[in-house]
């Protein structure tokens, strides 16, 4: 848990709420502290209202790089409106003021959205994203955007056309991605909230290796309007908190329904407080007997040990499951994914917004535009997306993925008639070095294999941390490991029952730790 | 029936319509479809594909795409999917164009056209319907450099504001051997389109479009190479093109030679087709499911009610106009001139189904279209049509009298009945006995040279006198009393 | 799977990408890699099952046939890379379209 602290900026959202309703301190006051914060471990440096991040050769080796823009005057124009309001006695939302970051995937009027890419230079979204008028309405205060893999796709943040974001717990390793920025700001203490998007770990795995909570909520709970699309039937918007409180609390605020999007369900989950805190006694926890084992690292696996054995000591009666065609979950998401992908960003082409490249007709225009624009990662998944619609590929590849997608639902609600949650490592690994693994594309896509299933089946998904772990490659370090928890459809309610149990229980404090963590903790 | 088209060939042509649906708004977005608005003036972040925005389907094009098909004796899928068809262009907002593939809205319909056969009479030709599927239209390009067209133009500056227009693809079977099926069809289509009102079906403002597949063959052998015509832009062009194609075709084979597969340009001024390119390979559009729509579903319920609300068709209204005694040709016009309203209110006020059919389409048209009317915006009604039938009948009237009649409805856009108009215009018959006798004495009395030769036996001057008799009673003379009153005079 | 640098070539022109030399090059062992990783989902018997297009979506969703207000043109034209006479402009189009 988070002390009491001395310092806005080391309070959870809820603590932090507490005192901005008993008017102990302003939201201005809130959002100051943060800001604050972001200056002394960001690198970003003031540009007028906003502060820009350094172009990426110019990080510091000892800067986060979590945001890519702070909208800084417009935070504090809009926690002090919110500030009036309370003290004129306004009715106020529950996290009213509580500043947050938000992933550069989402848009939001007045500012630039890049998606990590230079493609988008110059767009100034004419619309808000659903979410972002939801967080408004709630008077959350957004205080940037946050770095990002190229169109939410990577792992490890290192595709960003503007440097990578560091893991705050050591800053010489990656901090998960694709939603490595908004995992950094919430680890590193700039806000206590972020947003990210999950399309087949992006939240879940960087929650892990920044020792955060991060959930994937149910497909079509939350808008994806003004979400840019990298694969529009697995992506999900969902929260970061440094609480699985925290988590449900920003999970509550932006999941409704939106008749703007086709398929956003008109059902929600049970309240996801209401229950928070039943505890597990009684509940039956599945161990995913394919998510394990080989290619995980021993400290992951020992750290998962441990924490069934808690599970278990806390009542909760403990049930190997087995997802038989998860095993085919990596293989199918790396053609589902790639192939919505290739025509998704099919749009990106120089003609209505953003880069252009200049050439004779308007083909090669579109050409070079697109290969001006997009890093390695982003073409690769275009091309192999390509490929896998393509005449004579079809069948064999989306296809047969597709197929291989209902196997794993049909899975999944196998097993949810033995468990009522499933749980497994979150990633197989611990935050891994810097640059280890860009070179081999596939080692990278590795990083999701334990969470991808769900992403497939459209569950709901947490990770939460378990506790520290050794890297392999350092001894003696201690790096975040996660715990992640799956729950079956609009059944959330239940993820984070047994995630907020599981907490109370390891008392884990999410405050970056070791010789190369982000300076001055709050 | 025969299908040779020459020389023992057979034409073989398929036809694709697309018909722009007249909903208030686009297929995924709000934004408003007004015909010739200002450029990139009803476009949003759905229509011109901002990145993050998201489809919605239109509820009255999915209806009226429906109503459609059903009137095209089509089924309605239970089920289907919007697929997207991936290529770039630049007219093309998101670079992929959400369409149907497999599962359409509406399968195997067919539509009966007549068209003259052999002998003089009507023959009916049944051409199948493959499919109709919902799709959304394009922005337009303006084609800017020295020639206005795409060819020699140096830069193209694209408007979106037709961009996401609910369009519906109609594909026949290649069940058409000649020009004149062709456009009976493309004219039968249009008048159903009216019909049911889905959409205003203007070539000219291209709110329906055709392109033609075409080829040609042996009879009994396998189908020939096709080409695609584009640029088909009314109904005459579709004729001309189609007979252009089959007979270059022919030319092309019995000289030895092959058909490129290709689509190719009607150029309406030179009356030639004109390759516009050869298709090397079948383009791959990459098909796949929209992941941003989810299922249609077309409950028979669903399907049932929409049915219902199917007005009559216009062969089943040319049936009954038939039936009620009118011409075959005029029953066609009144159909294809949507006049049926106008002759159903005349024939219910008490007028002969005849009379109306040769007013409606004869006179009345005549002179609306010389005044560059329709009508549609004459303000004239059936009840107008029918008691200037019952002013002629009670010789009130005499036809040329009702003419000019007519003329004074269209000028006063209907505001003024037939009987009204006659009484101030000074257009009733003179039948008044004593008058006319008056005027028939006295030419008799000028015209004594002719009156001798009617009593000598040359019944056929008799007409000369009459005209007299008109001239000097502007032509408000009754025409049959005239002649009886002359007669007397004469002594015939 | 191989991919062949012909085959890569291919694919990048139906994704409007103009990959460098050095690019195909690189590509080609990449694409290859991941598409035979890929190839796995071949080894599931999946003849009878219907393919998922979304994990959990609801039907028949429409929107009735109302006008909204569009976006002002200024919005949407202020991020274009080129306009002209209100509209988008790019250099001439040689390929004809769909």
């Amino acid at each position: 848990m988070v002390p009491e602290g001395v310092s806005l900026t080391g309070l959870s959202a809820a603590q932090l709420a507490a005192k901005l309703a008993a008017e102990e301190v302003s939201s201005r006051e809130a959002v100051d502290a943060h800001l604050d914060r972001i200056a002394a471990t960001d690198g970003g440096t003031p540009d007028g209202d906003v502060w820009a991040a350094p172009p990426a050769d110019e990080l510091g080796p000892d800067h986060v790089h979590a945001f890519l823009r702070v909208t800084a005057q417009a935070a504090r124009d809009h926690a002090d409106d919110i500030d009036r309001r309370r003290v004129a006695g306004e009715e106020l939302g529950p996290l009213a003021g509580v500043p947050l970051a938000l992933k550069d995937v989402l848009t939001m009027r007045g500012a630039p959205t890049t998606c990590g890419s230079k493609m988008l230079d110059g767009w100034i979204p004419p619309y808000d994203a659903t979410v972002t008028e939801l967080l408004r309405e709630a008077d959350i205060v957004v205080l940037g955007k946050t770095n990002m893999d190229e169109f939410a796709m990577g792992s490890s943040t290192e595709n960003s056309a503007f440097g990578d974001t560091r893991n705050p717990w050591d800053l010489d390793r990656v901090p998960g991605g694709s939603s490595g920025g908004s995992a950094a700001a919430v680890a590193a203490l700039q806000a206590p909230l972020s947003i990210g998007t999950d399309t087949g770990g992006s939240i879940r795995q960087p929650a892990a290796l920044t020792g955060l909570v991060g959930a994937k909520p149910t497909y079509g709970t939350v808008s994806r309007r003004g979400l840019v699309a990298f694969a529009s039937s697995l992506d999900q918007a969902g929260p970061f908190a440094r609480t699985v409180e925290d988590a449900a609390r920003l999970q509550t605020v932006i999941q409704r329904h939106d008749p703007r999007d086709s398929t956003s369900v008109t059902d929600r989950p049970p309240d996801l407080l209401e229950h928070l805190h039943d505890g597990v006694d009684g509940l039956r926890i599945g161990v995913v007997r394919e998510l394990q084992g080989e290619g995980y690292e021993p400290g992951v696996e020992q750290t998962f040990q441990v924490a069934l054995e808690r599970f278990a000591a806390l009542g909760a009666e403990i049930v190997e499951v087995s997802l038989p065609h998860a095993p085919y979950g990596l293989p199918a998401y790396y053609l589902i994914a790639p192939s919505e992908c290739s025509s998704n960003l099919a749009r990106f082409d120089g003609v209505r917004y953003g880069n252009r490249v200049d050439a004779p007709t308007a083909e090669e225009m579109n050409a070079a535009t697109r290969a001006a624009g997009f890093g390695p990662e982003v073409k690769r998944r275009i091309m192999i997306g390509t490929h896998a619609l393509s005449s004579g590929y079809y069948d064999a590849y989306y296809l047969q993925a597709s197929k291989v997608r209902t196997l794993i639902a049909q899975d999944f609600r196998a097993a949810f008639e033995t468990a009522d949650v499933l749980v497994s490592p979150t990633s197989p690994s611990v935050a891994f070095g810097l640059a280890t693994k860009t070179a081999d594309p596939i080692a990278m896509y590795l990083n999701d294999v334990a969470t991808v299933p769900a992403s497939l089946a459209g569950i709901p998904a947490l990770s939460l941390p378990a506790g520290l772990a050794e890297a392999p490659d350092a001894p003696g370090s201690a790096l975040p490991v996660g715990l992640q928890v799956m729950a079956p459809l609009l059944r959330d309610d239940l993820m984070y029952r047994a995630a907020w149990a599981f907490e109370q229980d390891l008392d884990f404090a999410p405050l970056p730790t070791g010789p190369r963590a982000v300076g001055g903790a709050a | 029936m025969t299908t040779e088209f020459q020389d023992g060939w057979e034409l073989v042509v398929g036809l694709e319509v697309h018909v722009e649906l007249t909903t208030r708004t686009k297929m995924w977005c709000g934004c408003a479809t007004t015909f010739g608005d200002e450029p990139n003036t009803n476009v949003c972040e759905v229509c011109t594909g901002q990145p993050g925005a998201l489809p919605v389907v239109n509820e009255r094009a999915i209806h009226d795409a429906t109503l459609l098909g059903l009137a095209l004796n089509g089924s309605v899928a239970a089920t289907c999917w919007f697929h997207r068809k991936n290529y770039f262009y630049p007219d093309l907002a998101k670079n992929y164009q959400i369409s149907q593939y497999d599962v359409p809205l509406i399968a195997d319909g067919y539509l009966d056209v007549e068209v003259p056969g052999p002998d003089g009479d009507v023959e009916t030709r049944r051409i199948r319907i493959e499919r109709l599927h919902m799709e959304e239209d394009t922005g337009k390009s303006l084609h800017v450099g020295d020639t206005g067209r795409l060819h020699g133009a140096d830069r193209s500056l694209i408007d979106y504001n037709r961009c996401g227009i609910p369009l519906l693809e109609i594909v026949s079977r290649p069940d058409i051997h000649d020009p004149e099926t062709a456009q009976a069809y493309l004219r039968e289509l249009q008048a159903i389109v009216r019909t049911v009102g889905v959409s205003d079906a203007r070539m000219e403002e291209g709110s329906i479009r055709c392109d033609a597949n075409v080829s040609v063959r042996r009879p009994g052998e396998e189908l020939g190479t096709r080409t695609e015509i584009k640029n088909l832009n009314s109904v005459r062009s579709l004729g001309r093109a189609v007979r252009y194609e089959a007979k270059r075709q022919i030319a092309v084979l019995e000289d030895g030679g092959e058909i490129v597969m290709q689509t190719r340009h009607w150029d309406e001024s030179k009356g030639v087709t004109e390759t516009l390119r050869v298709k090397e390979s079948v383009t791959d559009y990459r098909y796949f499911p929209d992941p941003d729509l989810v299922a249609v579903v077309s409950p028979a319920d669903k399907v049932e009610a929409i049915r219902s609300e199917l007005p009559e068709l216009p062969a089943a209204t040319r049936a009954r106009l038939a039936e009620a005694g009118v011409a075959a040709e005029q029953a066609s016009t009144i159909v294809a001139s949507e006049l049926g309203c106008w002759f159903d209110d005349a024939v219910a006020a008490g007028a002969d189904p005849g009379a109306v059919a040769n007013w409606l389409t004869g006179d009345i048209a005549g002179q609306l279209s010389a005044a560059g009317r329709s009508m549609h915006d004459s303000g004239l009604t059936g009840a107008h049509v029918a008691e200037l039938i019952g002013l002629i009948e009670d010789g009130t009237l005499s036809t040329n009298l009702a003419k000019q009649v007519v003329e004074g409805m269209i000028e006063e856009r209907g505001a003024k009945g037939p009987a009204q108009i006659a009484e101030e215009r000074g257009l009733q018959q003179v039948s008044d006995e004593g008058e006319l006798r008056a005027i028939v004495e006295q030419v008799v009395a000028d015209n004594a040279g002719t009156v001798e030769d009617i009593r000598g036996g040359n019944q056929k001057a008799i007409g000369a006198l009459v005209g007299q008799v008109m001239k000097a009673t502007k032509g408000q003379a009754d025409p049959r009393k005239t002649n009886e009153l002359l007669r007397e005079a004469i002594g015939t | 799977m191989s991919l062949s640098a012909d085959e890569v070539r291919h694919v990048a022109r139906l994704a409007r990408l103009a990959l460098s030399d050095d690019e195909v090059t690189d590509l080609a062992p990449q694409l290859s890699g991941i598409l035979g990783y890929a190839e796995q989902v071949g080894e599931v018997a999946a003849e009878d099952v219907t393919p998922t297009v979304h994990p959990f979506a609801p039907q028949d969703v429409t929107r009735p046939d109302d006008p909204r207000p569009s976006l002002p043109r200024e919005d949407i034209l202020a991020s274009a890379p080129e306009v002209e006479q209100d509209r988008f402009a790019v250099p001439r189009i040689v390929a004809e379209e769909g």
